[in-house]
């Protein structure tokens, strides 16, 4: 009996993240509309969108191998697994020990190692170019991903995101220079990882710059929409990602216990929506980089991120 | 103990055996298979030896007033264990590979002695015993190096090789010298009492590091094995990967470690500033490199790098008196190093199955083997994302733990290895994320797309037994994922004997997770996320199929509305790496690319020029080269003089050495 409740913790957890990734896509793109002076399309859109694609019959190439159908269901899964371990509502959560921030990141490399294979499975010259300056990217972001998350793991003691959490939500941390510098490397990682604006822009096919939408420019049907339900899930799990490490406030500790997480669950929501409405208002503010710009970008996150990491080796209160 | 001693002989009578069969098919299966028996007797001997009593035999060989001696400790245990593991692959893959093999009589003999020599090298415990065996492992491998000498570029690779394994001898010989002291103590028993003075231990860890770091492929000194390994048939060539770089990992630890005594600090930020520069390297050479076979060698050097980060952490922790970390980090390289040799094995053994299929290593002519060659793809696959450290496969295992090991302790007092520390973790963690962006051109250039040439149209499927092999390690590599704990744990008492501590027991976790210093500090549980993946994508699949829909419809590729007639428009290996080639490439390797336009009214087609430069061969090798030659041309003139010139050197020498001595005294 004593597990029920930690376990439908862990549960609402999965669901909510997967149920609340599309609406937060929508409110992204209704606000970019918006400042556009456009009305825009209802923020229910995602969801309609995929009803649409998971309805219909997948048109599939030819000379498709069984990495091309696979694919779309490993990212997803990978993707998800990887969501459910950020705490959002509240910290330690059933399962969170078996994996930490690492293994997040290297899950959702995982992920991007399956559908880059994907892209390049039917043998076009777009899903290769999208396969490799996929790569190009993640072999600059993921580095700068792991110097944050040494950053945050020297200030906490801890790699695990719970203990994270509750280190940061103790309010004796304080001000401090590498955590700064950690947040706006993670901004840069977050924009990267999404293929957000300046780096690539999620609105488009046909351009001659695009990233992801080349790579998955082959999939149609369910598939895609299972690729486009990965991608929703990865934008909130870098926010909830953000909000967890760097904004916990409102956090349960313990999970199973109605009232904090319903107070843990109400702060999680104003946080994405925050988080929304400040990337749709950045994506508008900013134009998109040309590609060969993107490696000094994120080499600015790079070594902002071993920067944090260096002033901490000399000193564990900077 | 004299198990191993009997087993050795066996290989030894093997290697005879190759050379009276080696032109018969009943020869190949005699000696490969009879060197899986005995590779599965060095993992049952090795196993046990990691928790037995430590074993000694004295064989009456060798030098009159030493004998043989030999030593099965822990130590010795796990790298037997691995060499019996990586030799067992590797000879079962040969059951079935060795028939495309031209010239058996030129691999046939050599095989079971290499294997031989590596596992005496291993249980050698004493300098002698050691060096010969050293040497045996370096010739035995060269010949099968040059087995293939009529193919170009082999016989210079052949050549380079010789040349750097007589380097990395002298520098053993020079080590086990100065340790030995001038009593002649060649016993590593007598080594072990008697640590050497400070200069002198700074010398043994330098000759130790380009000895062993030689053999082991650690940047500057790596050049040749990214040609030797290749031009060696494959299965050897996954031998000489997986293994022989481990023997060559096990010669660094049993001198730095074990005879070298306590060391300093500083040796730690040595190592550790190799192992960062050779994992960067190695793995952005592998990305600009074209050749399959070559590929995969350079990403050796990378993991090398990798498992001497791990060894630098442990020295460095080992000399500021943190042993619980030193043996967390020591625990952590020899796991890269088992996991290294359980995926490289397999890639290598994937690569020949691709070579004899298609006749060529050039990755430019493959493309869409995974529909005429299924299996060989999936282990292929399994492979790559392991050596891309992708979980819940183990090469994410081991780096993770490498990962915590960096993590484990920022308050070092030594300015040196508070800036070092942080900067390998970068570099480890860059070195991964590059590996990834390898693999996936690796297989999607040679496995994926549409064929580039008409015989990677008409591949075949490799043989049933070379299958079993790669199929065999590619579980082998999803166990070593999902249950790391099992493999911590054996590893154990290796880092106890080294370090003087031990990690937590890790088999008492709940669920088989890991958590290497605290559960609230830092778990993974590889076991669960494979389920969670697994689960969820069945469910989803389920669900999907279920409840939405089911169809599916072939048809042409979309591809914008612009489909290319040709295969040759499709993505190259080349053009796969050409940002990243930019990116690194332009101030690293001065990589440069040039259109070659005609003139108009000139018919030669237009083109376009890669130019990529090696740094160390340019900036080191080659003017090491022209020295020597310079220096050779020079003393040319001593060959041509009297002998009363002659007489006349030997009189000089004799007086400075006597100067010399009164000097000294």
């Amino acid at each position: 009996m004593a597990m029920i409740w930690p376990l439908a913790a862990q549960l609402v957890q999965m669901t909510v993240i997967l149920v609340l990734s599309p609406l937060l896509t929508g409110l992204v793109r209704k606000v970019k509309a918006r400042l556009q002076r456009r009305r825009g399309a209802s923020v229910w859109q995602p969801y309609r969108d995929l009803r649409r694609l998971l309805g219909k019959e997948a048109i599939v190439a030819d000379n498709a191998s069984w990495l091309f159908r696979g694919a779309p269901y490993f990212v997803f899964a990978a993707t998800w697994v990887a969501a459910a371990l950020i705490p959002t509502f509240a910290a330690n959560l059933m399962f969170s020990w078996s994996g930490d921030l690492i293994a997040i990141t290297a899950l959702l490399g995982s992920a991007r190692f399956a559908l880059a294979l994907a892209g390049m499975d039917i043998g076009t010259s777009f899903g290769g170019i999208g396969a490799s300056r996929e790569m190009m990217i993640a072999s600059l972001a993921e580095p700068a991903m792991l110097m944050i998350v040494f950053s945050v793991a020297i200030i906490a003691g801890s790699t695990q995101l719970s203990t994270i959490a509750e280190y940061m939500l103790n309010g004796q941390v304080g001000l401090r220079v590498s955590l700064a510098l950690a947040l706006v490397a993670l901004l840069i990682v977050a924009l990267a990882e999404n293929g957000r604006i300046p780096v690539d822009n999620p609105a488009t096919h046909l351009e001659l710059t695009m990233v992801h939408e080349a790579m998955v420019l082959e999939y149609s049907g369910r598939h895609l929409a299972m690729i486009e339900l990965a991608a929703a899930l990865k934008l909130m799990l870098y926010l909830a990602m953000i909000a967890c490490v760097f904004f916990p406030v409102g956090m349960s500790g313990t999970p199973g216990q109605i009232g904090p997480d319903t107070i843990g669950g109400a702060a999680w929501l104003v946080k994405m929506a925050v988080g929304g409405v400040a990337l749709g208002v950045a994506e508008t503010a900013v134009a998109k980089m040309r590609v060969f710009r993107v490696p000094n970008f994120l080499g600015a996150a790079l070594m902002l991120g071993l920067l944090g990491v260096l002033l901490l080796f000399v000193s564990r209160g900077m | 103990m004299t198990a191993s001693a009997w087993m050795i002989l066996a290989l030894f009578a093997l290697a005879l055996l190759g050379v009276l069969t080696a032109r018969s098919a009943a020869g190949r299966i005699l000696v490969y298979g009879g060197s899986v028996v005995v590779c599965a007797g060095f993992i049952a001997t090795g196993f046990l030896a990691l928790t037995g009593p430590v074993e000694r035999l004295v064989l009456p060989l060798g030098l009159p007033w030493i004998g043989t001696n030999l030593r099965l400790d822990a130590l010795s245990g796990f790298f037997l264990a691995l060499i019996g593991v990586g030799g067992a692959g590797a000879s079962l893959f040969a059951v079935g590979y060795g028939r495309h093999e031209a010239h058996p009589e030129r691999v046939l003999p050599f095989y079971p002695a290499f294997l031989a020599a590596m596992a005496l090298v291993v249980l050698a415990d004493d300098a002698f015993t050691f060096l010969f065996a050293w040497e045996l492992m370096s010739l035995t491998s060269w010949a099968l190096v040059k087995a293939h000498h009529g193919e170009p570029d082999n016989a210079q690779a052949g050549f380079v090789y010789l040349i750097m394994a007589t380097f990395s001898g002298m520098a053993l010989l020079l080590g086990f010298g100065l340790l030995a002291g001038t009593e002649g103590g060649y016993a590593f028993d007598v080594m072990r009492q008697a640590p050497p003075g400070t200069l002198a231990a700074t010398v043994v860890l330098l000759a130790a590091l380009v000895g062993a770091g030689s053999k082991a492929g650690l940047v500057p000194l790596h050049v040749w094995l990214p040609l030797a390994h290749p031009a060696a048939p494959s299965h050897v060539s996954a031998l000489m990967s997986g293994v022989m770089t481990k023997v060559a990992i096990y010669g660094f630890i049993r001198i730095v470690f074990d005879l070298l005594g306590p060391n300093q600090w500083w040796a730690g930020t040595v190592v550790l500033a190799l192992g960062g520069i050779t994992a960067v390297l190695g793995v952005l050479h592998a990305l600009m490199e074209r050749d399959l076979k070559r590929l995969l060698a350079y990403s050796t050097v990378e993991n090398i790098g990798i498992v001497f980060i791990g060894l630098g952490l442990a020295l460095a922790f080992r000399a500021t008196g943190f042993e619980a970390g030193a043996a967390l980090a020591l625990t952590a390289a020899l796991f890269h190093a088992l996991n290294h040799t359980l995926f490289k094995s397999l890639l290598f053994f994937g690569a020949g199955s691709v070579l004899s299929a298609t006749g060529s290593r050039d990755m430019e002519t493959m493309g869409g083997l995974i529909h005429r060659m299924p299996r060989t793809a999936g282990a292929f696959l399994v492979g790559c994302a392991a050596i891309s450290a992708l979980p819940p496969l183990n090469g994410f295992a081991s780096e993770w733990l490498t990962f915590q090991a960096v993590l484990l302790h920022p308050e070092l007092p030594q300015w040196g290895l508070k800036l070092m520390i942080p900067v390998d973790g970068a570099a480890l963690a860059l070195a991964a994320a590059l590996a990834a962006a390898c693999f996936v051109r690796a297989f999607g250039i040679v496995f994926l797309g549409r064929p580039r040439s008409d015989a990677a149209a008409q591949a075949r499927e490799a043989d049933p037994w070379s299958l079993i092999a790669m199929v065999g390690f590619a579980v082998l590599c999803l166990l070593a994922g999902i249950v790391p704990a099992a493999v911590l744990d054996s590893i154990a008492p290796v880092a106890r004997a080294m370090t003087g501590s031990r990690m937590p027991v890790q088999l008492d976790n709940l669920w088989l997770t890991i958590a290497p210093v605290e559960a609230s500090r830092s778990s993974y549980n590889g076991l669960l996320v494979f389920i969670f993946i697994g689960g969820s994508m069945l469910i989803t699949i389920g669900a999907v199929h279920r409840f939405a829909s089911r169809g599916v419809q072939r048809g042409p590729a979309w591809d914008c509305g612009f489909p290319d007639p040709t295969p040759l428009s499709q993505y190259s290996a080349g053009s796969f790496s050409q940002p990243l080639r930019r990116v690194f490439g332009t101030v690293l390797f001065r990589a440069r690319d040039t259109v070659d336009m005609p003139a108009p009214g000139d018919n030669r087609a237009a083109g376009i020029v890669r130019r990529i430069a090696d740094p160390i061969w340019d900036f080191f090798y080659a003017p090491l080269g022209r020295g020597v030659g310079w220096i050779a041309d020079h003393a040319n003139v001593l060959q041509f003089l009297t002998i009363r010139r002659y007489l006349g050197f030997v009189f000089g020498a004799l007086v400075v050495l006597l100067l010399a001595l009164t000097v000294w005294q």
